[in-house]
């Protein structure tokens, strides 16, 4: 099932639903975890981005519709955390620790050796060829291990300017 | 131990002993050093016993607070028939603190064991692990180590045959260092926006969904399993000075050290010895200048200060700073220390959740001005306007997010000075481009 929706640039596109089937029992099985349907907010907008790759507004309002909250009360949540994407990004998504411990430590350095060969070349923008986005993160929780950096869902440890290429060349 | 380094000698291990060795990841391995005999021993004792032998040890949270545990879970109402809550802080973030990861990535069951005692005597049928969205292998190993711990019973509705339900649900963050905040922790696991929530109520009276609930740090839950099994005196022994600082404490090392890592000591080891014997002192031509015993949110300390400190609650205190959650950030004498402080009252300003104008605008305009005296475009008067700023931010929001980035401000500018006067005065070259 789809139904049009407006996006915030104006144009209308067809929003294929997200919760069905398999999935939509997955959501179900986390009903029982909270007392309340709204908790399984963070957890459906996971699932969204892994089945998306970002969160746009019609996802939103799915989302709104099957926990039983509005379309700008998932909004507001959405755009509260930063790990949710709300706009498409590159098929691989960089994020690069710059805060203080690392940053003593040459973080920046890897920042912009980062956004060098990835082809991203400032922070927050995808390569010309789709492949990258990066961006800045604060603390990534291993400061001990500077640089580390995530890039999708692996989390690599003192990440040097040296590093960089070879690291990157693992994903297409 | 001192991760990823060996164990040194001056270190106790006790929470760190297996980091670093797959084996204990598994239920079968857990259980072959002796895991679970704590959460069997306490499902036999009454409740309120265990919450005692917990008040006796002395343990203080880990997460920053340093709150005595057991005082906490007495704190949860009895029988009164509502449903209770144990939360457990896996929201790592605070800038220089590493622990908690290891705790997770190494010792999962460590953390579900602690949990689950601390479950039963609070009588919390339900713990929700709130792990930060980018510990990404930390969540792998904490779900299967779950998965593994109800296969074997240790959880479910009848834990380990006690009659007691325990159940363990992993709640994954999106990216909020606020979320650290217990009150905005509880918001976030309701489904919302991470805004820390005005106290009173505390959590023991209605916290997260409404009911009675605490909330404790990985670090603070995976010490409780030892408590357990080894008795409160043996624990509170753990201490070479002051008697309320007991047990062990891990310390991310992290800066311009040789050995960065985590290591657990003693609490009252001396400070110098973990900068300059365990974590390798600085690199060769170098001297310590500063350093941060607690993670970003605490005051800065000279290396004049460190000298005689004790690393316990007290003793830290003591020399002006706070051990907040022992994360310790090690600046040497090639670090610019304005830049540095701008660069933490960055974070603060990403991180504020912008409800309390305060908060919002302090941390915004602080960072601006930073910028200003960086760009070299700063004034004698930006030093009063900086602590004035603070003064605003200090004990006059909801939660201490604001505080915690007034604090590297008002202690740099005390302690350090002469680096800002030399930017203002031009003496400085400017290392970031007018705005």
């Amino acid at each position: 099932m789809s139904h049009a929706a407006a996006q915030g640039d104006g144009t209308v596109t067809s929003h294929e639903k997200i919760f069905t089937g398999e999935r939509r029992a997955q959501l179900e099985a986390l009903f029982a975890k909270y007392p309340t349907r709204q908790a399984c907010l963070l957890p459906a907008l996971w699932m969204v981005q892994e089945a998306r790759g970002w969160i746009s507004e019609p996802a939103m309002a799915e989302v709104g519709e099957v926990l039983g909250v509005t379309p700008a009360f998932v909004r507001g949540v959405v755009t509260f955390y930063t790990m949710y994407h709300t706009h498409p990004v590159g098929r691989h998504f960089i994020q690069v620790c710059t805060t203080s411990p690392c940053g003593l430590c040459g973080a920046e350095e890897t920042m912009q050796a980062i956004l060098r060969e990835s082809g991203c070349g400032e922070l927050g923008a995808t390569s010309p060829d789709g492949r990258f986005t990066a961006i800045e993160v604060e603390c990534l929780g291993a400061c001990g291990f500077a640089t580390p950096i995530l890039v999708d869902d692996d989390f690599i440890e003192g990440v040097t300017p040296e590093r960089v290429p070879g690291i990157l060349a693992a994903y297409k | 131990m001192g991760y990823p380094h060996p164990s040194h000698p001056k270190e106790t291990v006790l929470l760190s002993k297996y980091f670093g060795d797959p084996g204990a990841r598994t239920y079968a391995g857990w259980i072959e050093r002796g895991g679970y005999e704590g959460l069997r021993k306490a499902l036999a004792m009454p409740r309120a016993e265990v919450i005692e032998m917990v008040k006796q040890s002395g343990l203080r949270g880990r997460g920053g607070a340093g709150f005595p545990t057991g005082l906490k879970w007495s704190f949860m109402p009895k029988d009164e028939g509502k449903p209770h809550y144990l939360v457990c802080n896996a929201d790592e973030s605070e800038p220089g603190t590493f622990k908690d990861r290891e705790l997770l990535r190494w010792t999962p069951h460590a953390v579900i064991e602690g949990c689950a005692i601390a479950a039963y005597s609070i009588q919390a049928q339900t713990i929700y692990i709130y792990i930060r969205g980018e510990f990404t292998e930390p969540w792998r190993i904490m779900t299967k180590a779950v998965e593994e711990a109800y296969a074997h019973g240790a959880l479910g509705a009848n834990a380990f045959g006690s009659g007691t339900r325990i159940d363990v649900v992993l709640h994954r963050g999106a990216g909020a260092y606020i979320c650290g905040e217990e009150t905005a922790m509880m918001n976030s696991i309701e489904g919302k926006r991470g805004n820390p929530r005005i106290k009173p109520p505390f959590p023991a009276q209605a916290g997260v969904f409404g009911m009675p609930t605490t909330i404790n740090n990985v670090e603070t839950l995976s010490a409780v399993p030892h408590i357990l099994t080894r008795g409160a005196e043996w624990y509170k022994g753990l201490s070479l000075s002051s008697p309320k600082s007991t047990g062990t404490k891990l310390f991310s090392v992290c800066g311009h050290v040789q050995r960065p890592g985590n290591y657990e000591v003693t609490m009252g080891t001396p400070m110098r010895d973990l900068i300059f014997d365990m974590a390798g002192g600085m690199r060769p031509g170098r001297t310590l200048k500063a350093l941060i015993p607690g993670g970003s949110s605490v005051p800065i300390m000279t290396a004049a200060e460190v000298e005689g400190c004790a690393l316990d609650y007290e003793g830290i205190v003591a020399k002006g700073s706070m051990l907040g959650s022992g994360g310790v950030i090690v600046m040497d004498d090639s670090t610019d220390m304005v830049r540095t402080i701008w660069r933490y009252t960055r974070f603060y300003a990403h991180e504020s959740c912008a409800q309390c104008t305060q908060c919002r605008e302090g941390t915004a305009w602080t960072t601006k001005v930073l910028e200003r005296i960086l760009s070299g475009r700063g004034k004698q008067e930006d030093l009063q306007l900086l602590l004035d700023l603070a003064d605003n931010m200090t004990g006059k929001t909801i939660c201490v997010l604001s505080d915690s980035c007034a604090a590297p401000v008002v202690s740099g500018i005390q302690k350090f000075r002469e680096e800002f006067d030399a930017y203002i005065a031009g003496a400085r070259r400017p290392v970031l481009a007018a705005v």
